[in-house]
């Protein structure tokens, strides 16, 4: 038995701040969306599945935007396509994430010339926490991104909030 | 049958002056119609018994430029009672390209013209339903064309890289 689990079954006390434990339950349970647009999803897929095992890390794929913390953009981003990514952002309650999974969601990848039809990177038109390179990023460079996106949750702060940061970068 | 016989009976079905030309370059080798009474044409490739091209398996459409100004549409025919192709091509003017829909023909024909619409602004007359089948509704231009240029926002969002 950990530490943890002694203290617990004792009836002793945790005492912690407020903000690392909201900080630890999200970055706990990041649960992604269950989409994807094109290559990319295979390797998405993947390191959901056994070897990988994403669910190690409290991430399991939601079938719902409503559900979910993070939305993992993994894949090619028509414009087309770009009407439903920014609906199904906005359908996702906050906090949430995005992880720019692979070349052509940061910057369009292979049709970044002669693509007419691709969005050349989804931060034109949903805001980007995590970029992940590769064309596709093997499941490890995923894994990567979500340990990157934990990273900075845990240095989130709820007196300081993201957005009211932002306002005020604007402002100034 | 092989194309030297196909060719023999597609000139008696429908007149010498129907076939413009022949391609032997193509795999299936190609015959060249004009756009005028390609309708009726077809019709007669579809139906005539020892003929009988039940099956178009492709359109196809190019722009072959400015520079040259024709545009063409290519079919693929094939027929499934006797296991035999032809390709049949259509040469047409770039600054009009219209041609009559296969669609009464050929079910297939509805999505492939559609196709040809939306990425090269081949029109096709009479045809039932010839909205854009790719691209969104509002996009502009037709891309596959030589000269297309894309437009430099499409709804607020930036297009170049």
């Amino acid at each position: 038995m950990g530490l943890l689990d002694q203290k617990l079954a004792q009836g002793g006390i945790i005492i912690s701040k407020l903000e690392d434990l909201i900080n630890w339950a999200r970055l706990s349970s990041m649960w992604p969306m269950g989409f994807g647009t094109a290559c990319c999803a295979i390797e998405f897929m993947s390191a959901q599945a056994t070897p990988y095992d994403l669910d190690r890390l409290g991430i399991v794929p939601r079938a719902s935007p409503r559900q979910s913390d993070v939305m993992i953009v993994a894949g090619t981003v028509t414009f087309k396509m770009a009407d439903r990514v920014r609906r199904l952002y906005e359908q996702m309650a906050e906090p949430r994430y995005v992880i720019s999974m692979g070349s052509c969601s940061n910057v369009g990848g292979p049709y970044w010339e002669h693509g007419y039809h691709v969005v050349k990177g989804v931060d034109r038109i949903i805001p980007v926490d995590v970029y992940v390179p590769g064309c596709p990023p093997r499941p490890e460079a995923l894994i990567g991104g979500l340990i990157k996106l934990q990273e900075k949750i845990r240095g989130e702060s709820i007196v300081a909030p993201k957005a009211l940061e932002k306002m005020l970068e604007e402002d100034s | 049958m092989n194309f030297e016989a196909l060719l023999e009976h597609i000139k008696g079905c429908l007149g010498e002056e129907a076939i413009l030309s022949i391609d032997e370059s193509c795999t299936p080798m190609a015959i060249v119609m004009g756009p005028e009474k390609l309708l009726e044409h077809m019709e007669v490739l579809h139906a005539e018994e020892q003929l009988y091209f039940d099956q178009l398996s492709c359109v196809t459409g190019i722009d072959n430029g400015p520079e040259a100004g024709t545009m063409e549409v290519i079919y693929q025919l094939y027929s499934i009672a006797y296991n035999h192709h032809l390709m049949v091509k259509v040469q047409l003017n770039r600054e009009q390209p219209i041609l009559p829909s296969l669609v009464s023909v050929w079910k297939t024909a509805d999505w492939h013209e559609r196709e040809a619409y939306d990425l090269l602004g081949i029109r096709f007359e009479n045809h039932p339903d010839l909205r854009r089948i790719l691209l969104p509704a509002d996009w502009e231009g037709h891309p596959l064309r030589k000269d297309y240029q894309h437009q430099e926002y499409y709804r607020g969002v930036k297009v170049a890289y």
